[in-house]
């Protein structure tokens, strides 16, 4: 058996163990969809920084920065500073004033069966989206790495969605908690490691490890080039590499704060006072680890190079390439390794955001006014849909297969986030004339017209050479009518002009009069829930 | 419209007037009043530190690559500089967040007092 193949099944099995014990705690919709609300303010800080750092972040980042410098650490700059919109604005009021999901909130003065309806769509298109991206990235990743022994990328892609509904399924928001805490240390000790390493590569010298990043020695077109990687506009060109790099910053700020997994965690602690706290100890952790992407990415530039990569896997094997050629086999197996749990950790996380919003926001309260006909109806529910979530997330992952350009899909997660989610909740908390024809409005031309400048952007419309071919052809063979990649400068206006426009153009009394209980409960967290017994 | 029946289990109810009652008092206008004087400032100042990054990387390209120390420039101290923003932000946000809680707390103590009160009296 391979080491790679060993280090996973050791995760497995502790992951699988937790999920025993977390099913035994899991009885009652408290304790199912938010851990009884008992996670302590640390953990529940790893556990929001382990939701967000990706395979998108880890591997995703490495090989940004590894192919296109100083603008790939531009993502690791929005993906921390993000986190203020979440301090600041949404988590300490989503925590006062709600249950299990971000709708909560929306539900308390608007009417609550539009509203609830539209956010469980937003809902669930962000979390699917964000899914098929991480399970076609956990399918093309595992089978790369565990080519040795034999596992292709259906296998894998099967794998990855059979363990995460389990998790969801038996352990609920308690074991994907502790996945995710788990897998967040792992993912914080190996970066320390290999940023260590990279150092020591230098003889600890920053000196002389800046001074590599100054002159990368790559092959582009057949010929040899040498690039301070530290200089800006690898990625961002003329004549949109400006706009797209605004607009990319604007879906981070504002997206992060409307993403239904991340908000979800708030939910899981005692008080608001507590999900401040954890939002910090994310904050730490994040800012940590995206300043070690510094080494991570520019250590792959430098020490494997371009070349190597490119043709060892590609941008995403840059980490684990990384930790190849400075600490040999073992160390690439224990990377790759964290990297599976990775993307485990987050599939779960993500599925059980999108199982939640489907059984309380739609199947109870919409369907049926607001009455769970029977006690644990509404977990059952949730438990069918995130069945159902994980299968339908395992068929378009094979469907796609391994060479679908999917890394769109997570600038989609953001921006619909950002352009849908987080105008509402903010108008909902602190304007008075807001109502549900605003939020409503506000979610439908958010999230479409997200989608549909997506559809549009050059992710989804290029000419391809005749050389490509298969899935990793653009989707419309013609070009692009939107320049930019992130729709976020645009789509998050539009959706802001929604909101207003729906408002004023429509009159809802009820909702007015019931703004003065949610701005009291809110900002004080008088009557908000509390944490459950064992 | 009122909450639906799973929402109101467990938790803290009162009438119309009440909350009405509890938002006009003069401690939940101070509270409002000291969260909106931390909270406002610290969220534009934050916006505009952020956003000059990818403004000026997109738009000075030139000055933003000017040499500091090595090859160390103005681009990567910038954006490293971001990082210690956010968490010193995080930091006063949490020191002042202390007194949020202080004013939070009376509030619900004398709403919950007066709630016990009423219906004691009834």
């Amino acid at each position: 058996m391979s080491t790679p193949l060993v280090m996973f099944l050791i995760f497995i099995a502790i992951t699988l163990g937790i999920t025993y014990w977390a099913s035994k705690r899991s009885a009652g919709s408290a304790a199912y969809f938010a851990a009884s609300r008992r996670v302590t303010g640390w953990q529940n800080g790893i556990a929001v920084a382990g939701d967000y750092m990706s395979a998108a972040s880890f591997l995703g980042i490495a090989g940004i920065i590894a192919f296109q410098g100083y603008d790939g650490f531009m993502f690791s700059v929005g993906w921390l500073v993000a986190y203020l919109t979440v301090l600041l604005v949404v988590a300490e009021p989503l925590r006062n004033a709600g249950r299990y999901t971000m709708a909560d909130v929306l539900a308390y003065r608007l009417k609550p069966r539009p509203v609830r309806a539209m956010a469980a769509v937003s809902t669930l298109t962000v979390s699917t989206f964000y899914m098929i991206a991480q399970m076609v990235g956990a399918g093309a990743l595992v089978a790369l790495l565990l080519k040795d022994s034999g596992i292709s990328y259906h296998t894998a892609v099967i794998g990855v969605g059979i363990l995460m509904i389990v998790y969801v399924l038996f352990g609920g928001m308690l074991a994907t908690t502790w996945v995710q805490i788990i897998k967040a240390i792992l993912l914080m000790g190996g970066t320390i490691l290999l940023s260590i390493l990279v150092l020591g590569h230098f003889h600890f010298s920053f000196a002389g490890f800046f001074d590599a990043i100054g002159h990368v020695t790559y092959h582009e077109k057949g010929q040899e080039v040498v690039k301070d990687f530290l200089t800006p506009g690898l990625r961002y060109k003329p004549p949109y590499g400006a706009l797209d790099l605004i607009s990319l910053g604007l879906a981070l700020i504002f997206g992060t704060a409307g993403l239904p997994h991340i908000l979800v965690r708030f939910y899981t602690v005692p008080d608001a006072r507590t999900a401040r706290s954890s939002v910090v100890w994310a904050m730490v952790l994040i800012g940590s680890f995206y300043i070690m992407t510094t080494f991570l990415g520019f250590g792959a530039a430098t020490i494997v190079g371009r070349d190597y990569i490119a043709t060892h896997g590609g941008t995403n094997m840059s980490a684990p390439l990384l930790a190849q050629a400075l600490a040999g086999n073992i160390f690439f197996a224990f990377i790759s390794a964290i990297a599976f749990a990775t993307i485990l950790a987050v599939v779960a996380g993500l599925t059980i955001s999108a199982s939640t919003s489907f059984a309380h926001d739609f199947w109870t309260n919409v369907i049926h006014r607001g009455v769970e006909r029977k006690p644990g109806e509404e977990v059952l529910v949730a438990r069918i849909s995130a069945f159902v979530v994980g299968a339908v997330a395992i068929t378009i992952a094979i469907v796609l297969g391994p060479t679908a350009n999917v890394a769109f899909l997570v600038a989609l997660a953001f921006a619909v986030a950002a352009s849908a989610n987080l105008p509402v909740i903010v108008l909902s908390i602190f304007w008075r004339r807001f109502n549900t024809t605003g939020a409503v409005a506000g979610l439908t031309v958010g999230l479409l017209a997200s989608i549909g400048l997506i559809l549009i952007s050059p992710s989804l419309m290029a000419v391809d050479p005749p050389t490509v071919t298969g899935a990793a052809r653009h989707l419309i063979q013609a070009k692009a009518i939107f320049p930019l990649e992130n729709p976020g400068i645009l789509s998050i206006p539009l959706g802001l002009v929604g909101a207003f426009l729906g408002t004023l153009l429509s009159h809802e009394p009820t909702s007015e009069h019931k703004f003065n209980e949610l701005l009291v409960r809110s900002n004080t967290g008088l009557g908000a829930e509390r944490a459950g017994a064992h | 419209m009122t909450a639906t029946p799973s929402e109101q289990i467990g938790r803290f109810q009162t009438d119309k007037t009440e909350w009405d009652n509890i938002a006009n008092t003069q401690e939940f206008k101070d509270l409002m009043a000291t969260k909106r004087d931390f909270i406002v400032p610290a969220f534009v100042l934050f916006l505009v530190y952020y956003f000059l990054l990818p403004i000026l990387v997109g738009y000075a390209p030139k000055f933003m690559a000017t040499r500091v120390i090595g090859v160390v420039n103005i681009a990567y101290l910038f954006a490293l500089s971001q990082f210690f923003m956010a968490w010193t932000i995080a930091w006063l946000y949490v020191k002042a967040a202390n007194d949020f809680d202080k004013l939070a707390k009376d509030i619900i103590e004398k709403a919950e007092t007066r709630a016990s009160n009423n219906k004691g009296g009834r």
